[in-house]
């Protein structure tokens, strides 16, 4: 703390903050302190994915037959486009860096806080800055954009709706990712707790810190191709309009340099809260930890050299189309090594089914499902007969939604009672899990059908022999936002009247079970020495907070 | 643990961590000017003969004045770290001063530059300017970029050195705490390392 002096008591975060003369909402708005911001994150991270999700619902409803249903065509292009805006800039980027990545890197390093606090606080305000922008962007003149969230050139140019504004929130979104990126690669060089090599730092810190490098190396490039459009759209100067002489494919080019290491920006950190949550319900050490950890590097590695796969059909050149092709097979197999290692840390585990094992569960056969179709659209032969189809929604949405979303859901049953110091209804959970196994199925995998049989995605109409299908996605939409109010009602009912948590339910064994729930504002009152392997269950016993909370 | 007790330390301060930190933003700033190396490689490629035609065109001597003005600014601010470090706060006053002088100078040399050129009808969207081949209106609409976001980060980086040469006059920023000055003065040697790039690649190749 600033004035050298912090009070020992047996406050937690959530009640003493590190604002001195804020109180109420100011002492949330202005705190510098990381699990505060992670927190906020998450209030306003909820809020966006539950907008998106209703968008989704909107979308499917209009879908449910052909022809017109409950809004024109226009409006259901600005509502495709704010769905992917908001799901992917708002919602999945962000989601579980900014929220878990903020809250447990600290506490996972056995350090008080990130190296830049108040860094940090800056960029929570620019996500909202981004955030108002996007919502500003709706309602003035010109109408929300449309042209869908791949902003693609020759008709993000043209159009006369709100390009520019809504570009420029992904610009300043960009911002926030890039400082907090900068600050998470800073904090795992210069905090980790004495004794914590970098090969016993838990493998949500190693995925977290290979993200926070690609958000720090691609992040910018997105930058400059924004401002390229915003400059081509206020003052034409042609860069990318081929009436000037500029190339649309290079546009092309700049935003999947960005957008596809992104999709590791988002899946990345999953993977780490997978690899935190399996060895604690197996009560085994992970399988091949060096191999994760290492898989996560050679994921954000080669995950640059891959972003042309997007591109066979714009016209590159073939002997591009086969290396870029080439490419994309060889960096589905870091993920290969991970989902293998998972898979045999359960083997010969004692397996105790809490719900945040069974939500990874859903993801392990998602994951794969979404994982393997993506094999399918990185071949040549068949991406072009499925390009631009349901076939592609629907992988992107297993690999997602599925992978992302489902460990977001995870890591939210696994932390909550960590974060709040409060416990959720076990049951009710367990049935969320099932659930939305089911709902996610009857929505997406009927889009692998139609896309295979040739539904072109972000259309308006169809033919009807796709109406079943389509029938049978939009009922599992239904079900899907089902879903997502119980899991909203069982959080909020476990932080209202939920029986007090134990501080270490679940009997893990990384740094943050090791203090109490909620954790006091600077974490550890004194820095622990690391002496254990991350994932070592023999410390278990000699825990202060050991299994079923029997403090020592 | 249920009295409450207080614990005094001394407040976090890790400048190497600060330093990095500063480096890794300085990263994520020349990958946004690659995309726009990237862009112009392309272009420079696919209208070979244009862009030479377009850059006969330029001011070579305003170029070439920035250039020794910016580089001259980089020693300055190099030197008033080193002034601070041995203790000589007034010289490192001095030479932050000068450093901002002569990013102002830079700043109205490019004012005459590009006004002469709008004045001539050379901008991004004019008529004159598309009436030109496809070539020349973008060697003119990456000119524009490119030295323009320049001159953003020139601005910025005036900010940046003079918010801590006030903090260098209050004594926040001294002989053992020189961290700000150290960063800054790296921001402003980055200004200058783009424009080393963009002088040969928009006056001199012909």
């Amino acid at each position: 703390m600033a004035n050298g002096t912090i009070a020992i008591d047996d406050k937690s975060f959530l009640e003493e903050g590190t604002t001195k003369k804020a109180t109420g909402i100011a002492s949330w708005l202005f705190s510098t302190d990381h699990k505060r911001i992670g927190l906020m994150y998450l209030i306003a991270i909820a809020i966006f994915f539950f907008t998106g999700a209703i968008l989704g619902v909107l979308m499917r409803l209009e879908l449910i037959a052909p022809g017109r249903t409950i809004m024109d065509a226009q409006t259901y292009n600005t509502i495709f486009t704010l769905h992917g805006v908001i799901m992917i800039f708002l919602f999945i980027i962000p989601g579980i860096p900014a929220v878990f990545g903020n809250f447990f890197l600290p506490l996972q390093l056995g350090a008080k806080d990130v190296a830049f606090p108040r860094l940090n606080l800056l960029s929570f305000w620019i996500y909202l800055i981004g955030a108002a922008l996007v919502l500003i962007s709706l309602f003035v003149e010109g109408g929300p954009i449309d042209t869908g969230w791949t902003f693609y050139i020759p008709y993000s140019v043209r159009t006369t709706t709100n390009v520019s504004l809504a570009i420029f929130a992904a610009f300043v979104l960009g911002f926030s990712s890039i400082l907090t990126g900068l600050n998470f690669v800073t904090t795992v060089h210069r905090l980790r707790a004495p004794g914590m090599t970098y090969f016993k730092m838990p493998l949500f810190v190693w995925s977290t810190y290979a993200t926070a490098w690609i958000q720090i190396i691609a992040t910018p490039v997105i930058g400059i191709t924004i401002l390229l459009v915003v400059l081509e759209r206020l003052f034409g100067v042609g860069i990318f309009d081929p009436a000037l002489g500029g190339d649309p494919v290079l546009f092309q080019h700049m935003f999947w340099i960005y957008s596809h290491p992104a999709v590791y920006i988002m899946i990345l950190p999953a993977m780490g809260v997978v690899s935190e949550i399996i060895p604690t319900f197996a009560r085994r050490t992970i399988f091949g930890y060096r191999a994760i950890a290492m898989s996560s590097l050679a994921i954000a590695f080669i995950g640059y050299l891959v972003w042309a796969h997007h591109m066979f059909t714009s016209g590159i050149s073939e002997t591009a189309a086969i290396i870029f092709s080439f490419l994309t097979f060889i960096v589905a197999l870091p993920s290969a090594i991970k989902v293998f290692n998972w898979v045999a840390t359960m083997y010969k585990g004692s397996i105790d089914p809490q719900p945040p094992f069974l939500w990874v569960m859903s993801f392990i056969f998602l994951f794969s499902i979404g994982g393997l179709t993506g094999l399918v659209l990185g071949a040549l032969v068949t991406d072009v007969h499925v390009h631009d189809t349901y076939f592609v929604v629907a992988h992107f949405h297993y690999v997602m939604f599925g992978g992302t979303g489902t460990i977001f859901f995870a890591a939210l049953y696994y932390w909550f009672p960590k974060m709040t110091g409060k416990m959720y209804n076990l049951k009710l959970a367990k049935f969320n899990a099932a659930l939305f196994f089911v709902a996610f199925n009857t929505l997406y995998f009927p889009k692998f059908i139609m896309g295979y049989m040739g539904m072109p995605r972000r259309y308006y109409d169809y033919l009807p022999e796709f109406q079943n299908l389509q029938v049978v996605s939009t009922v599992g939409s239904w079900l899907m936002i089902i879903v997502i109010c119980l899991i909203i009602y069982n959080l909020l009912s476990g932080l209202l009247n939920g029986s007090k948590a134990e501080a270490n339910p679940w009997g893990g064994v990384t740094l943050e079970w090791h203090i109490a729930s909620p954790p006091p504002l600077e974490n550890f009152h004194e820095i622990p020495e690391v002496t254990h392997e991350p994932y070592d269950f023999s410390q278990l016993k000699n825990m202060k907070y050991g299994l079923k909370g029997e403090s020592k | 643990m249920s009295n409450p007790t207080e614990l005094t330390h001394a407040p976090h301060r890790d400048d190497v961590g600060a330093r990095m930190g500063m480096w890794l933003f300085l990263f994520t700033e020349l990958l946004l000017f690659g995309g726009l190396f990237l862009v112009y490689a392309v272009y420079r490629h696919e209208y070979y003969s244009q862009f030479r035609v377009a850059a006969l065109e330029l001011n070579l001597s305003i170029g070439a004045l920035n250039t020794v003005i910016l580089l001259t600014s980089s020693l300055t601010v190099a030197l008033s770290i080193g002034a601070l470090q041995k203790g000589q706060k007034h010289l490192s006053v001095m030479l932050l001063l000068i450093t901002d002088i002569l990013a102002l100078a830079f700043m109205v040399n490019k004012y005459f530059e590009w006004s002469t050129k709008i004045h001539h009808g050379i901008y991004p969207g004019s008529e004159h300017l598309l009436n030109l081949p496809d070539g020349q209106i973008l060697f003119y609409g990456l000119y524009y970029i490119m030295t323009g976001l320049h001159a953003l980060y020139i601005i910025i980086g005036l900010v940046f050195l003079t918010i801590v040469l006030g903090f260098v006059i209050t004594g926040s920023v001294n002989k053992d705490s020189y961290v700000k000055l150290e960063n800054a003065g790296l921001y402003w040697h980055l200004v200058d390392l783009i424009w080393i790039f963009l002088f040969p690649l928009f006056y001199l190749i012909q």
